[in-house]
């Protein structure tokens, strides 16, 4: 079947089978390799991204279902103006070691502060609680998440 | 890597549609809703449906509302959605209490209420909720709609009532004013199945419990509930030690398994503990403590 998604702002349109999920559209089909694809159980997280707005892990949709419908991955984050604050905490921060997890991460810490831009630890926590990280033990993720939060709250004070 | 078997794929554009749908492609035909449990199973190939009917397009599927004493929660909303919503927070805490420790907030942005009861697992938790609040569901085929309390609703494990060519369409809670209402869950980690969980509402008026409610989840209770604990508790004052009573009948109603999560005694034992702490909780909440 022929199925369109816009993908950062581009539509991509190709053939595929029903059962193509997301997720390996988004690698193989549309080439944008960021968005990771780990357990395939939907229990990492690792394949996060935007779904019409909302975080989802892609390894349990089907690209047929997001036909015709905006998918955002972490190539999406970065703007004309340079990389989103939220790329610039885990910089900052430390908030990756082996990156493996990071993209996902950076989607829900995105989606998490454009609903909350002031959210507590346990927030932040409980966002990124349907993923998963072997190497940091999250505390830098939760502090990248949270110096994101605070450099928007800052760049807007002084706009 | 996991991938679903072969299968053909089709956007329904209304009830009546989808219904149409699953008449012409028989048995091999699976509706998908969130997907959060039918896509991992197709993964798993345990389903192999040759014909999804998408029905995400469904508008008609969306939506809490009260409709005269009753919640109506359609059958496409997602868990987050229920998780969110002020008007179901109002009249019952239980949802959102259960909404919370339900899978992730990822999972919880695609799956859906309809998809959780349809999928009936043994350990899903708004069975749980939906028998405490001795909830009904509308289902619908071709020649028409009925009503089926969840109490009634369940066949077995992964087993309902709904037939191949008919659709849940919504979720109908009667109101209650004043009652109170609680979820109790112990889980190995984030996002797993409960080990057990319990949730009940309870009115208090005039000092004794006229009206209450007790869901069990994971441990083989029958329709997920526990009818001789609540016929306990109608015309007693909501005490220690009448809930405790009323907990201990709950648990006798569970017949768990011992498995990775657990042994069968733990099990039971927590089906009490979690009923007390949730009707406790109810009962206080009703008397506006
Ligand atoms: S690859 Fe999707 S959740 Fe792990
Ligand atoms: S940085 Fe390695 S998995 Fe998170």
């Amino acid at each position: 079947m022929q199925i369109s998604i816009t993908i950062n702002g581009e539509t991509v349109t190709r053939d595929v089978e029903p059962r193509r999920l997301l997720v390996h559209f988004i690698r193989e089909d549309a080439g944008l390799r960021g968005t990771h694809w780990g357990c395939d159980t939907s229990n990492c997280g690792a394949c996060t991204v935007w779904l019409d707005g909302k975080p989802v892990k892609s390894c349990t949709v089907l690209a047929a279902q997001a036909d015709g419908h905006e998918v955002k991955t972490v190539e999406g984050l970065e703007t004309a103006d340079g990389l989103d604050p939220i790329q610039q905490g885990f910089i900052e921060c430390h908030g990756l070691q082996c990156g493996f997890c990071t993209p996902g991460m950076m989607m829900t810490g995105r989606a998490l502060i454009d609903e909350n831009p002031n959210p507590s630890d346990q927030e932040i926590r409980e966002a990124i609680s349907g993923q998963i990280c072997r190497c940091t033990g999250y505390n830098n993720i939760v502090k990248a998440i949270r110096w994101a939060a605070e450099a928007e709250a800052s760049s807007e004070v002084n706009a | 890597m996991q991938t679903p078997a072969p299968t053909d794929y089709v956007r329904a554009t209304s009830v009546a549609n989808a219904i149409a749908l699953l008449e012409e492609h028989g048995e091999e035909a699976r509706l998908l809703a969130g997907g959060h449990s039918l896509l991992p199973m197709m993964k798993l190939r345990v389903a192999r449906p040759e014909m999804l009917i998408d029905i995400n397009d469904l508008d008609e599927l969306r939506g809490i509302k009260v409709e005269g004493d009753e919640l109506v929660i359609g059958a496409m909303v997602t868990h987050n959605e229920v998780l969110e919503s002020p008007v179901l927070a109002e009249h019952y805490a239980i949802f959102r209490e259960a909404e919370k420790v339900i899978a992730d907030p990822l999972v919880r942005n695609r799956g859906t209420v309809g998809g959780s009861m349809c999928q009936a697992d043994p350990s899903e938790d708004l069975s749980a909720v939906g028998s405490a609040l001795k909830a009904s569901v509308v289902i619908q085929g071709s020649s028409g709609s009925r009503t089926v309390p969840l109490r009634e609703f369940h066949d077995g494990p992964y087993t309902t009532v709904v037939e191949p060519n008919e659709i849940l369409t919504q979720v109908r809670v009667p109101i209650r004013p004043g009652a109170g209402s609680a979820y109790e869950k112990v889980e190995r980690r984030v996002g797993d199945w409960a080990v057990c969980a319990a949730g009940s509402f309870v009115v208090v008026s005039g000092g004794v419990v006229t009206d209450c409610g007790i869901g069990l989840t994971a441990v083989s209770a029958e329709h997920f509930c526990a009818p001789e604990a609540e016929a306990f508790l109608i015309g007693k004052a909501p005490t220690d030690e009448n809930l405790r009573e009323a907990a201990n009948l709950a648990a006798a109603a569970t017949d768990p398994s011992s498995d990775q999560r657990g042994p069968a005694d733990y099990k039971r034992h927590l089906a009490g503990e979690l009923t007390f702490r949730a009707l406790k909780r109810s009962a206080a909440a009703s008397q506006g403590a």
